[in-house]
C-alpha cells in the first residue's frame, strides 16, 4: 500500500450511469489487476474504494457509478484537482492461474477491473475471452477499450437492447481454463456455479479503512473470517461461503 | 526524558499519543507503513475468551465528520492473540502494549485479563466495559456503577498490571461510573468509547447497519468526549486517558488541558493511516506555538 497525492487529468461521463476518472501520480504501489484504491474526497470522512480499471507507471483510471453523495461529488471535480489516494490495496487477481484460455466476466461497474486484467493476461501470453453484462444498451462501458486491445467481448444486456439478451451466464458455454469475475454478488454466484473450472471473484464490502485495521469488511470463508480489503477483494471460488 | 514524555500508572511513555483499540488491529498493518515505535504505546483490538466473527455486515456507515461501526468485537480469541499476535508484534514493537479486553460475563473478563496479565509485552490492561455493539455484555457493565465495580474488583484480584477501565458515554452520569471504578481499585480511566447512533438508507428505507445501531466516533464526538474527560478528571484522582475524535496535535493538547494524562486516537487512523505519526511529528511545533515547554505540565491545566 502507498499513500500519494494524485492529480485529476480527466473526469468525464461514459454514459448517464458511469464516468471515468483519470489520475496522474505515483502508481508504484499497484502490483496486480483487481487491487483497489481508497480515494479521499474533500468533505467526506471515509475514503471511497474503487477498483483500478487500468494503470501504467504514472497514471491510473477508475470507472465509477454515482450512487450516493460521495460519488455524485466526484462527478464535479475538475481536471487539476489534487486527491489523496491509498493505492495498491488488497490482493488482486492471480495471473499465474489463468491457463491458456481464461474467461473474464464483468457486470456493471465490475467490468472496470477486467480491462487491466485483460491487458496483463495478453502480455503474459494468455488468450482471454471476455463477457460483459449490462442492464441495457445505454449503460455499456469500455467496449472500445477492449477492442483497442484486439479483444471482442461478448455483451449481454438484461433487456436485450444490445448483444445477447439475458445474463452473462447465457454466454458462458465456451471452453475455458479458468475464470475471473467482478460484478453484483448474484451474478458472480451464478458464474461460479455455471463454470466447471476454478476461478477468482472480486467482492464488494462497506469499508472503514481499506487496509486491514478495523474489521469493518469481514466476510466468512471456508478458511474462517477474512477481510475483504486485505485478504481480498479477490477470493478463490473454493473459499467462498455464499450467504443464504 | 523528552518534552513530550508523560507517565501512565508508573510507566513512562515517550509521548502521550496512543492509537485506540479497534482502529490499529494488533499493530502489524501499521508496522508495514511506519516504525510504530514512535508511538507512546497502542491499545490492541478488543480481545475476548473465544474467537468472534462479530456482527453481520454492513458494519460501517459514514457521518458528518465521523463514522459508525458495529464490528461487534471480531477477534481471534485470547489464546490465539497470545500464541500468534503477540509474538508477531514483538518483532516490530518494543514497548509495553495496552491489552484491551472485552467480555460477556465477569468470569470472562477475569479469565482473559489473567491470561494477558501474564504476558511480558503487556504493560496495562484496558478493560472495555463500554462496547455498544454486542448484546448481553460489553456496555451493560459500563452503564451501571455496581456492575462496573464488580468487574473491576474481580479483575484486580487476578492481575498485577495497571488496570485502565474504559467507559461508555452512553450514560446519564459518567462521573458516578468513574468513581465506582476508582473505588473498586481501577488504576486509570479511559473515555470515551463510541456513542450509540444509527443511519437509514434513503433508497432501501432500512437501517444502513445490519446491527441497526452502531457506535459513532471521529471528530464529530470530540467536544462531547472532551466534556466527559473534564468532568471525570475533576472527580477522580487516578489518571484519565482521553479519547474521542482526536485527530491533531491541537486536539491532544486540548484533551490534556481538560485533564487527560495521555490521549488515544481512533477513527483518524482509519482515514489516514499515518495520523498518529503525523500528530507526533507536529507536536513540538504546536507546543512552541502555545508556549508549552513540557507536555506533562499542561495536564488538567484548564481546571485552574
Ligand atoms: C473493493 C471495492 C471496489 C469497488 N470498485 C468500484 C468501481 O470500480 N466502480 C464503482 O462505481 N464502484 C466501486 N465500488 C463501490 C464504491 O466504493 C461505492 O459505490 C462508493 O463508495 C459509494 O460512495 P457514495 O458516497 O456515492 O455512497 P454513499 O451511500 O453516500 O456512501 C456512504 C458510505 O457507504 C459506502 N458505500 C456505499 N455504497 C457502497 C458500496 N457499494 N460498496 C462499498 N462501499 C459503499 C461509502 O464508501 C461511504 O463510506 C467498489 C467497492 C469496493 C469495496
Ligand atoms: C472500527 C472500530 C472498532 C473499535 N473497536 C473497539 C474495541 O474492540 N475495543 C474498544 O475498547 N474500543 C473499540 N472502539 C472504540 C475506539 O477505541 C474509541 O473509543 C472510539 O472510536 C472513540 O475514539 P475516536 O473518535 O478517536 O475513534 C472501536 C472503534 C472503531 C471506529
Ligand atoms: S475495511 Fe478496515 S479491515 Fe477491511
Amino acid at each position: 500500500m502507498k499513500q500519494g497525492i494524485f492529480t485529476v487529468t480527466g473526469n468525464s461521463p461514459l454514459n448517464a450511469r458511469y464516468a471515468r476518472l483519470a489520475l496522474s501520480g505515483d502508481t508504484s504501489g499497484i502490483s496486480a489487476p483487481g487491487q483497489f484504491v481508497e480515494l479521499s474526497l474533500p468533505g467526506f470522512f471515509l475514503r471511497r474504494p474503487f477498483s483500478v480499471c487500468d494503470w501504467d507507471s504514472s497514471s491510473l483510471t477508475l470507472v465509477y457509478e454515482s450512487v450516493g453523495k460521495g460519488t455524485r461529488a466526484l462527478r464535479e471535480l475538475p481536471a487539476g484537482t489534487r486527491l489523496d489516494l491509498l493505492t495498491g490495496l488488497g490482493k488482486g487477481f492471480d495471473l499465474s492461474r489463468a491457463g491458456a484460455e481464461p474467461l473474464l466476466i464483468g457486470g456493471g461497474s465490475g467490468v472496470s477491473p477486467m480491462l487491466g486484467l485483460a491487458r496483463r493476461l495478453l502480455e503474459s501470453g494468455a488468450r482471454p475471452r471476455i463477457i460483459l453484462g449490462f442492464n441495457t444498451r445505454d449503460e455499456l462501458i469500455l467496449l472500445e477499450d477492449f477492442h483497442a486491445l484486439g479483444l471482442s467481448p461478448t455483451v449481454t444486456t438484461a433487456d436485450g437492447s444490445f448483444g445477447i439478451r439475458g445474463f452473462v451466464t447465457e454466454a458462458m458455454s465456451v471452453p475455458h481454463s479458468f475464470f475471473y469475475t467482478c460484478g453484483p454478488e448474484a451474478m458472480m454466484r451464478a458464474v461460479a456455479e455455471k463454470s466447471p473450472v476454478s476461478g477468482q471473484l472480486s467482492f464488494d464490502a462497506r469499508m472503514g479503512c481499506g487496509f486491514g485495521a478495523c474489521m469493518g469488511c469481514a466476510r466468512m470463508t471456508v478458511n474462517g473470517p477474512k477481510r475483504v480489503c486485505r485478504d481480498g477483494p479477490v477470493f478463490d471460488k473454493e473459499e467462498i461461503v455464499w450467504a443464504d | 526524558m523528552g518534552r513530550l514524555s508523560v507517565s501512565l500508572c508508573g510507566i513512562e511513555l515517550d509521548n502521550p499519543v496512543i492509537p485506540a483499540s479497534g482502529t490499529f488491529g494488533y499493530g502489524c498493518e501499521f508496522a508495514e507503513l511506519y516504525d510504530i515505535n514512535c508511538l507512546g504505546t497502542f491499545s490492541f483490538k478488543g480481545t475476548t475468551r473465544e474467537a468472534r466473527f462479530g456482527n453481520p455486515t454492513p458494519r460501517i456507515a459514514e457521518a458528518y465528520a465521523g463514522m459508525l461501526n458495529a464490528v461487534g468485537l471480531q477477534n481471534p480469541g485470547v489464546d490465539a492473540v497470545i500464541a500468534e499476535e503477540l509474538p508477531r508484534l514483538a518483532q516490530v514493537f518494543h514497548k509495553p502494549v495496552i491489552a484491551n479486553v472485552s467480555g460477556f460475563s465477569v468470569e470472562e473478563y477475569v479469565e482473559v485479563c489473567r491470561k494477558l496479565d501474564a504476558q511480558p509485552q503487556v504493560g496495562w490492561l484496558e478493560v472495555n466495559i463500554s462496547c455498544p455493539n454486542v448484546h448481553g455484555g460489553g456496555m451493560s457493565f459500563g452503564t451501571d456503577p455496581n456492575a462496573a465495580a464488580e468487574v473491576v474488583r474481580a479483575v484486580k484480584a487476578v492481575t498485577t498490571k495497571p488496570v485502565i477501565v474504559k467507559l461508555s458515554p452512553n450514560v446519564t452520569d459518567i462521573v458516578s461510573v468513574a468513581k465506582a471504578c476508582e473505588d473498586s481499585g481501577a488504576d486509570a480511566i479511559s473515555l470515551i468509547n463510541t456513542v450509540m447512533a444509527m443511519r437509514i438508507d434513503l433508497k432501501t428505507r432500512r437501517p444502513v447497519l445490519a446491527n441497526v445501531t452502531g457506535g459513532l466516533s471521529g471528530p464529530a464526538v470530540f467536544p462531547l468526549a472532551l466534556r466527559m474527560v473534564w468532568q471525570v478528571s475533576k472527580a477522580v484522582k487516578i489518571p484519565v486517558v482521553g479519547l474521542g475524535g482526536v485527530s491533531s496535535a491541537e486536539d491532544v493538547i486540548e484533551m490534556m488541558l481538560a485533564g487527560a494524562s495521555a490521549v488515544q486516537v481512533g477513527a483518524a487512523n482509519l482515514r489516514n493511516p499515518y495520523a498518529c505519526r503525523e500528530i507526533i511529528e507536529n507536536f513540538p511545533a504546536v507546543m512552541d506555538r502555545y508556549g508549552i515547554e513540557n507536555i506533562k505540565d499542561i495536564i488538567g491545566g484548564a481546571h485552574g
